[in-house]
């Protein structure tokens, strides 16, 4: 069974993942998508019916801090690495819509 | 309008929790810091940094939980939420989805139509997102991450209430319960508690429920009152020119009173939500959600019960007490103290209550301490100052928590009951006034009432008031 | 004999007996980056600097007797991947081109501890998303054997310095086979240890349920004495694991008697190389010969790893990578009108076209409609695949078989065709699927002269078994240097 992708979902992941793909790269990646989901159908073989999904490997719960202040003042550390600071924040452009 | 419609409507509440640090670093989140102080680097979504749940976080969220009549789910995970917003560091939110901690509860609210209850769909934990400040001359907006991470738990409403009246009671009992857990201080114009509205209308009698829409972050409960009754009135308009309502997040504005839809093209609201492979599972043991349930603190109701039962309070001065959890707690406190539990009960109905109004205050705010209080009782009960000048000390006890005993003594204002002294001064007084005697005489007792006042700003307000008025009878 | 043929456990002696200060083998290292990073380009920041000042500082320690571990003053290099406090940490990618952390992996810092002195960041495929350090955005690391061919990846860096002998170990990270493949290629030794056992804190993630770090180094003593050195419970990460039974150097013994050991008959067949499949039969061979019961099995599910380990691969790459957006760090494009052009046109600028796939194809499968059908349908399977493994784990010690289908591809050859590449994947993914640890020890050279590595596999928590199988298996031959090594 082939998979078809249509521009129009392309252009949908474009937005949820926020990357703007160029005509060439888009339908290369389409391409690519495609028969990475023709072989991923694969998995549809398999009867998984009844089997749990598994997201974590070892059955580890339960890990916890404790609820003590242990962090001073981190301005200066988180905005080390800013591409457009001012004082002690980051700059974005404005994010009000209307 | 020539059908009847009812309005339905859901919310979803989303509470800052009182935790000393973040949900998953431990950052403080402490209020009014300069931008990004309380950060690291899990908070700020460093590449690398992981989170680690603070286990406080887990024990409100279930005392909530069963404090709403909710079920615990006993096995919970968290999954990720992703979207791409500055505020949201990651760009995705650490939330629940698939198996939240708390499901299928409820309340009981009361309105003038009667009792009812109110389901509770699911409460669930997740992390607060920074703040923005937009720039009022540059097309900029700041990135302040110091609520980023803060715990909160969402309360999602079952689509149960019918009205504002219904909204507000809802609100006003969850805000009650969650104090009384100490789970937060629910403060709305602070943000520590925000409310979503999910509204549809429909005509009466139908089974089906209408189109809903969602208006985002309302600040208070009188422009959540507000926001109702206008998108009520904004659906019914559309059903009635025979329109559609449209599935759609709006804005509420209070000040202009109208909402607007807040929609984009890159609002996809596909959010993908995945386990969180960061986190581990939580498994909550019987004995660990006993525990909880044993150290659930005595909620309003049952303190109302034993105010009037074993303090024997009027009902009125119980209901207003418990009003506030702190209110309850400093009247409890005071009452351990000094054993008078009317007597406190008046100080902080009446003189509490002004003052709180006068400066605009909510009785989170009060900050004297219960022992100042029952030393001004006793001060009193013993004759030591007169009932003005307590109140008068009282302002600086609820202004300054000052020591009233102290204050008493270094201001001089204990109370003339040195019979003779007093004598002596209204002896002055009667020779002074003598048409005031005059007209006492000839049965005007207004006189009288002249005559102690007199005396009283003779003697500054401190002379007590039981003899002056014995004095002056005899010396009449 | 130059220094850096020396192994770290052997340098770390040295030093320990004064017979080499730590100056003089950093300067070694170092010298030894000079002269091949132009052949092999290996690395994608080089700390001049910072490396010596340090060596210093270790020597002096080493001298006043606080510091006295193995490793003590031995140089290593890091993947440029885990975060290093004050060294540009750019994970192979144009967007984190400038990010310098204000944090240390713990993994690096537990080897800091132990006296190590890091001589730079090496390269690897673009946020570890690649089989050959191809997609790199600086350049393509090339094979020390045979400049024409790859390295592997992702962390072919890593395994090339180390076979170039540009370092003495290096630390890689493990996702989909990222350690053991390149290893393989490049004839130096990896471990992927348990998930769980090293810290993954200051790691930047891809497939945050799979990563993990490991040693790459000359043999398995260096690798065991590595490894043991940067395990530890780490309460910053919440999936580390508090284990016991972490003296991995204690499983050094040269006895394989009565060992179980099995070769899965899927392993063998379509699609792997005859001369691979030949070396890997004789080291099973050799490991009879000491003693080991070896028998083939059916291990089953094979071919559904791959597919299985991409969509959840990809579907926590998709998130994961959501943060790099030019808002906090890193790259952030010149122009732009409004946020999302904003983020929009940093990200596609800043990351490279495998990454972008990867995002694409993650978000595609997480997204409203697929995810049941994809992702849950992925996580079933992997239930099923560590199913298989322990059914096989109850049977034997140790699972024997190629780390790769092939040896080292030509450069080039493989980006064109991504699911050919993802194939190449298909001996290492269900190990990281399932949790496992697995090594990559080399076992031989192909016709073209290039490496063939043997991939042992342990079950959870059962490092010590591969390592002694490894270590059995390693006393029988000799080190092989590449050519590069030698110049």
């Amino acid at each position: 069974m082939a998979n078809v992708i249509s521009d129009e979902t392309m252009e949908y992941v474009g937005i949820l993942a926020q990357l703007e793909l160029s005509e060439e790269e888009k339908q290369a990646a389409k391409k690519d998508m495609e028969s990475m989901l023709d072989y991923i159908d694969k998995l549809n073989e398999l009867d998984t019916s009844g089997v749990e999904p598994m997201s974590h490997v070892f059955p580890v719960h339960n890990v916890f801090r404790e609820d003590v202040v242990e962090n001073g003042d981190g301005g200066e550390e988180t905005l080390a690495n800013a591409p457009e600071r001012r004082e002690r924040a980051f700059v974005v452009p404005k994010t009000v819509e209307m | 309008m020539s059908k009847q419609y009812e309005t339905v409507i859901g919310l979803e509440v989303h509470v800052e929790l009182a935790t000393k640090t973040k949900i998953f670093c431990s950052c403080s989140t402490a209020f009014g810091s300069a931008p990004n102080t309380h950060t690291c680097p899990v908070c700020t979504g460093m590449p690398g940094s992981l989170p680690v749940l603070n286990k406080q976080v887990v024990e409100y969220a279930m005392a909530v939980g069963v404090a709403t009549n909710c079920q615990i789910n006993q096995y919970c995970k968290f999954d990720r939420k992703n979207y791409f917003y500055p505020d949201n560091p990651q760009n995705y939110q650490i939330s629940q989805l698939y198996l939240p901690i708390c499901h299928d509860g409820g309340i009981e609210i009361e309105t003038e139509n009667g009792k009812k209850t109110i389901g509770i769909h699911e409460i669930h934990m997740e992390e607060d997102a920074g703040k923005l400040v937009h720039d009022d001359w540059e097309d900029v907006s700041l990135v302040d991450y110091n609520r980023s991470g803060v715990p909160l738990i969402e309360i999602v409403s079952e689509p149960d209430m019918r009205s504002a009246d219904e909204v507000i009671a809802y609100l006003e009992k969850l805000r009650m319960i969650i104090q009384y857990l100490g789970a937060s201080d629910c403060k709305m114009q602070e943000g520590s508690m925000r409310a979503d509205v999910n509204l549809s209308v429909r005509e009466v009698g139908a089974k089906e429920f209408g189109t809903r829409t969602e208006m985002k972050n309302i600040g208070s409960f009188k422009a959540i009152a507000r926001a109702i009754e206008a998108e009520t009135a904004r659906q019914i308009d559309l059903l009635e020119s025979g329109e559609q309502v449209i599935q759609e997040t709006r804005r509420w504005n209070d000040d202009q009173g109208y909402s607007y839809a807040m929609r984009s093209k890159e609002d996809a609201q596909d959010y993908r939500y995945f386990p969180e492979p960061d986190l581990v599972p939580i498994v909550i043991s019987d004995e660990w959600l006993n525990r909880i349930r044993e150290e659930q603190p005595e909620l309003r109701d049952e303190k109302q019960k034993r105010y009037t039962e074993s303090f024997g309070l009027p009902e009125y001065d119980a209901q207003i007490l418990t009003s506030s959890k702190k209110l309850a707690d400093i009247f409890e406190a005071t009452t351990e103290i000094c054993g008078k539990p009317k007597k406190v009960s008046n100080w902080l109905m009446v003189e509490t209550m002004r003052l709180l109004k006068e400066n605009e205050m909510d009785a989170q705010d009060i900050r004297f301490s219960p022992a100042n209080l029952a030393k001004l009782i006793e001060l009193v009960e013993a004759g030591t100052i007169n009932g003005s000048v307590a109140k008068e000390v009282f302002e600086e006890i609820f202004k300054e928590d000052i020591d009233p005993e102290k204050y008493v003594e270094e201001k001089g204002l204990k109370s003339m009951n040195d019979e003779g002294e007093l004598r002596q001064t209204i002896e002055e007084i009667v020779k002074a006034n003598p048409q005031s005697v005059e007209d006492y005489h000839n049965g005007k007792e207004k006189a009288l009432g002249f005559l102690v006042g007199q005396t009283m700003k003779a003697t500054k307000g401190k002379a007590n008031p039981g003899i002056v008025n014995k004095i002056l009878k005899e010396l009449l | 004999m130059s220094l850096l043929e020396l192994t770290a456990v052997e340098l770390g002696k040295k030093i320990k007996a004064g017979e080499v200060t730590v100056e003089e083998a950093t300067s070694a290292a170092l010298d030894a980056i000079r002269a091949k990073e132009d052949k092999v380009h290996s690395f994608v920041t080089i700390d001049e600097e910072g490396a010596m000042a340090r060596a210093k500082e270790v020597q002096k320690q080493i001298d006043a007797g606080t510091l006295s571990g193995p490793l003590a003053g031995v140089p290593v290099a890091i993947k440029d991947n885990l975060c290093t406090q004050g060294l540009k940490t750019t994970c192979s990618s144009k967007i984190l081109y400038n990010f310098v952390p204000t944090y240390t992996a713990e993994a690096v810092l537990n080897l800091e501890k132990a006296g190590a002195v890091i001589l730079g960041k090496t390269n690897m495929d673009e946020f570890a998303m690649g089989s050959t350090t191809e997609t790199s955005a600086y350049g393509a690391t090339k094979n020390p054997w045979n400049a024409g061919h790859v390295p592997g990846g992702s962390s072919g860096g890593s395994c090339a310095a180390v076979a170039a002998e540009e370092c003495f170990y290096a630390l890689g990270t493990d996702t989909g086979g990222s350690i053991r493949q390149p290893s393989s290629f490049c004839g130096v030794t990896g471990i992927k240890p348990t998930y769980g056992t090293v810290s993954r804190y200051g790691v930047i993630a891809y497939g945050s349920s799979l990563d993990q770090v490991g040693p790459v180094a000359k043999d398995v003593t260096d690798c065991a004495t590595i490894l043991e050195t940067i395990t530890s419970y780490d309460k910053k990460d919440s999936t580390s694991v508090n284990r016991e039974d972490t003296d991995f150097t204690a499983a050094l013994v040269d006895d394989v008697k009565g060992m179980k050991i099995g070769i899965p008959r899927d392993y063998l067949g379509e699609g792997l190389d005859p001369e691979v499949k030949q070396a890997i039969l004789a080291a099973a061979e050799v490991l009879k010969e000491k003693g080991a019961i070896v028998e083939e099995f059916d291990l089953s599910l094979v071919e559904y790893a791959i597919p299985a380990y991409y969509v959840i691969a990809d579907a926590e790459a998709s998130s994961n990578l959501a943060r790099f957006d030019g808002v906090k760090y890193g790259y952030r494009t010149e122009e732009y009108e409004g946020l999302h052009q904003m983020y929009k046109k940093s990200r596609s600028e800043g990351i490279g076209p495998e990454v972008k796939r990867r995002i694409m194809m993650g978000s595609f499968v997480l997204s409203s409609g697929y995810y049941d059908a994809y992702y849950l349908k992925a996580l079933r399977t992997k239930a099923l695949i560590k199913q298989a493994f322990d059914k096989a784990f109850s049977k034997y010690d140790v699972i024997l078989g190629p780390a790769a289908p092939t040896t080292a591809p030509k450069l080039g050859e493989s980006l064109s065709d991504p699911l050919k590449m993802y194939l190449g994947d298909i001996y290492t993914v269900s190990v990281n699927l399932a949790g496992l640890p697995g090594i990559s020890v080399p076992c031989g050279v192909d016709s073209k002269g290039l490496p063939i590595g043997l991939q042992l596999i342990g079950d959870c928590f059962k490092e010590k078994n591969i390592i002694r199988a490894a270590y059995a298996f390693e006393q029988t031959r000799e080190y092989s240097r590449s050519p590069l090594a030698q110049e």
